[in-house]
């Protein structure tokens, strides 16, 4: 008998229909992926699940009992946990008290009693094989320590469902094998385990099942063993890979960035690349390889960093973001929302934002919308008003406000660290068609991305790096996904 | 219209609350609206307006300056003793003078604030007691009392030019060039993005310390301008000069919608809000309420208008937390 049970579960927020009708099921002791691209429903499903959201209709059983949740309390007494990445953890707080917040044992006057505390959260590390003690700060933990302190959370109240949401896009390669072996220790205690995730080797390498959603509708489950990446990412997108990147061709021309023996105490050692005009470069490698790094250096936000640059042909030296950006050289961040738009100001002022030098010490709305009207026809921006707040946009949208800020300072050399990281289909395939336009109007384009078949299909060239070095320059169109990986990761091919 | 309506929300809240008061005041007490009143009003609020329309960009920078009164104490006294011991000094060298003064207060701020990194907040409160306590030292606890004072100075901010007060037309003038410089400057623009996301600002190019040095240092300047208007208007400077004063600002800029957690706020609010404040304090005695109660009364007039003003804000800003899919 299936131990968890999801029934024509269904949520609607008034014109979206975040979730239709959706059943899966899933036995204890067992992994189950959770797939579909972002708005596919993935994560409206785990908020009903964990007590955030109540469904309209359909019904979840557990064990062949029926749930009914009010709130997230109520979800987790009943067994049933999630670990997001976003999952609010207090820094200034130890281990044990991140752990137990909410539920500290407490003696019969309420006091909390830090003894018993401190010993049973020694056990539930113990078992997880963490690496730290309860009563060591939390801000002296990885990323990848912090998603155990909330396994360990889940462990305390004996949940029986443990929901990961990407637990694994922060950490590096050991990381995510020490995470996972921790998943392998939870399935078997016989816990039932539903993995959120775009990683297609982790559902292979670690789930049993599969439930694959697109547009809040069920679209396809099973075993893993009797489907294939291909088959997944069909039922994901509704289409083939290949309509996903449209890769034109520009004209190649003079070398626009020159980055000679760029180097930085901790960070990336020896780094020298050139890109021409109408190029798209390619940055391949895992977290940490210290390719945002570099770019951050580029762009003068690293004092420590040493090398020399070129653009167009001219020595330049860039010490601040300002320098960068006078010479034509730009960085959207792969933040976009700490470092990118400026969510309480309105689309108008923040794609003048980069560009104020040019109006002088006043500003006149009429310039400011000369300069960014025809840059919001050209990204095909979706918005009421010009002075609509960018908060209210949407992911995709908020995107390529920014795009536009930095399109807005004529940039000769555009560098885009994860351009499509967490935005939904349309809005990635615009983003791609954008970049073939930017580099046919004769930019020079550096994309930086985790994800190998974009960078793959979008470059001209690859460079991959590992640990902070160059380690192979690959032409896009004579190399294999293999042999990247291979050099990415360090392993002979 | 409706967008207007949508952005400025916080505006149109308070200047609902601010007409609702004059109405309830003059229900009680009509002779409170006439135009002498009104007058008054407005003459009144004139310095406290001034402050708040630099103390509103600061606190848009996610910054606070509590140094303004201790500032406007310690140049309004040493400008009483300049005029004392040169009383054939005119009011434009007075001003000037007072401008200076107070822009080399706002300098040791910025200093603080830009090159030692301290949080706004601590090196204000510091220099809070440090100017204060000067006021004490460059004074030996004497008074500058109106005799000491040529009556050019005294007469200047209630002398009145085409029916106005000096004090209102200057309320005007300093309206329109915080409107210039806060809402039609690209340094305004910028201050604003440094409020809103300052990581966000630094990769767009804005400069952080040279942007906050002149922010500090121009609301010195203008702490020490008014403390000039400040004296000869009271005709007198004491070493408890405007003591206290630095929260009414900061409460004026609150009230009128600007966030303290940075990056929201209009010269409009602003100077509703600072009506509004000198409207309470007005109005209480004039509709007969004991003045035992009076601060208290002013405090939670100013509590439940930011309530009021900060569910009117709310919508805006929910989506600070990440996109995810719906």
């Amino acid at each position: 008998m299936t131990f968890l049970r999801i029934e024509k579960l269904r949520k609607h927020f008034a014109a979206t229909k975040a979730v239709t009708d959706v059943s899966f099921g899933l036995e204890s002791g067992q992994v189950l992926a959770l797939v579909g691209e972002n708005g596919a429903g993935k994560s409206t499903i785990v908020k009903m699940l964990t007590g955030l959201h109540k469904p309209d209709s359909g019904a979840i059983f557990l064990d062949n009992q029926p749930l009914v949740f009010s709130s997230p309390q109520e979800a987790w007494k009943a067994g049933i946990t999630a670990i997001h990445q976003e999952t609010v953890m207090f820094d200034e707080l130890s281990v044990a008290e991140n752990i137990w917040i909410g539920n500290h044992p407490t003696s019969r006057f309420g006091l909390v009693q830090w003894k018993t505390l401190l010993d049973q959260t020694n056990l539930i590390l113990k078992r997880i094989d963490a690496p730290f003690a309860a009563d060591a700060p939390l801000k002296n933990l990885s990323v990848a320590q912090k998603h155990l302190v909330q396994i360990a959370r889940a462990l305390t109240q004996d949940a029986r469902v443990v929901i990961m949401d990407e637990p694994t896009a922060a950490l590096s390669k050991a990381e995510i094998e020490d995470f996972f072996r921790v998943v392998q220790q939870l399935k078997s205690e016989n816990k039932a385990i539903i993995l959120v995730t775009h990683k297609f080797d982790e559902i292979f390498a670690y789930a049993d099942t599969y439930a694959v959603l697109r547009d809040g509708e069920l679209v396809g489950a099973g075993k893993i063993q009797e489907t294939s990446s291909d088959a997944l990412v069909r039922l994901m997108a509704g289409r083939e890979v290949g309509a996903l990147f449209p890769k034109t061709q520009a004209v190649q021309k003079n070398t626009m960035l020159e980055v000679k023996n760029f180097s930085h105490p901790t960070e990336f050692n020896n780094i020298s690349f050139s890109v021409k005009s109408g190029e798209i470069l390619g940055f391949y490698g895992l977290i940490g390889a210290g390719r945002s790094e570099i770019m951050q250096a580029i762009f003068g936000l690293n004092p420590d960093a040493t090398g020399a640059l070129q653009i167009d042909g001219l020595d330049v030296k860039i010490r601040s973001p300002v320098d960068a950006i006078r010479h034509g050289l730009v960085y959207v961040s792969e933040d976009r929302q700490h470092s990118g738009a400026i969510l309480e100001m309105s689309i108008l002022q923040n794609i003048s934002l980069a560009s104020l030098e040019r109006f002088g010490v006043w500003l006149s709305r009429k310039k400011e919308t000369d300069l960014a009207l025809p840059l919001a026809e050209k990204l095909s921006l979706r918005a009421k008003h010009f002075d609509q707040f960018v908060a209210e946009l949407s992911g995709g949208n908020q995107q390529k406000v920014v795009l536009s800020k930095w399109l807005a300072t004529n940039p000769k050399v555009l560098i885009l660290d994860e351009p499509t990281k967490g935005i939904d289909v349309g809005a990635k395939s615009l983003v791609h068609t954008l970049m073939n336009q930017m580099v046919q109007d004769g930019l020079a384009v550096i994309l930086v991305s985790s994800e190998l078949p974009e960078v793959m299909h979008m470059s001209d060239r690859i460079v991959v790096m590992r640990q902070g070095r160059m380690v192979a320059e690959f032409n896009a169109r004579k190399v294999s996904a293999e042999e990247i990986v291979a050099q990415a990761a360090g392993v002979l091919a | 219209m409706n967008l207007v309506l949508k952005n400025y929300r916080r505006e149109a809240v308070l200047f609902v609350f601010l007409v609702a008061a004059l109405v309830v005041v003059g229900m009680i007490s009509p002779s409170f609206i006439s135009l002498k009143t009104l007058d008054a009003i407005w003459h009144d609020s004139v310095l406290l307006l001034i402050l708040a329309l630099v103390q509103m960009p600061i606190i848009i920078s996610r910054g606070i300056d509590l140094s303004v009164a201790a500032n406007l104490a310690l140049t309004g006294m040493l400008v009483a003793l300049l005029s004392k011991s040169n009383p054939s000094l005119p009011v434009l060298v007075l001003l000037l003078a007072g401008i200076g003064i107070g822009a080399i207060l706002g300098a040791i701020n910025a200093l603080l604030i830009t090159v030692l990194e301290l949080p706004p907040i601590v090196a204000t409160l510091g220099t809070m007691s440090v100017y204060r306590g000067m006021t004490y030292v460059v004074s030996g606890g004497q008074w500058v009392n109106s005799q000491d004072f040529p009556a050019a100075l005294l007469e200047f901010p209630n002398a009145r030019l085409l029916g106005l007060t000096h004090l209102e037309w200057l309320s005007l003038l300093a309206l329109f060039l915080a409107w210039l410089m806060w809402h039609q400057s690209r340094f305004g623009r910028e201050i604003r993005a440094l409020g809103n996301n300052p990581s966000a600002a630094r990769y767009v190019g804005v400069l952080e310390q040279p942007r906050l040095a002149l922010l500090y240092t121009i609301a010195g300047a203008v702490a020490g301008f008014v403390s000039v208007l400040w004296v000869a208007r009271y005709a007198i400077a004491s070493t408890e000069l405007a003591i206290g004063f630095e929260l009414q600002v900061v409460a004026a800029c609150v009230l009128g919608g600007v966030s303290i957690a940075g990056g929201v706020g209009t010269v409009y609010g602003t100077a509703l809000g600072s009506l509004f404040l000198v409207l309470l304090y007005n109005a209480l005695p004039v509709i007969k309420i004991s003045p035992f109660w009076q601060t208290a009364i002013v405090g939670v007039a100013i509590l439940v208008a930011v309530i009021v003003n900060q569910s009117a804000g709310k919508r805006v800003g929910k989506k600070i937390l990440r996109e995810v899919s719906p």
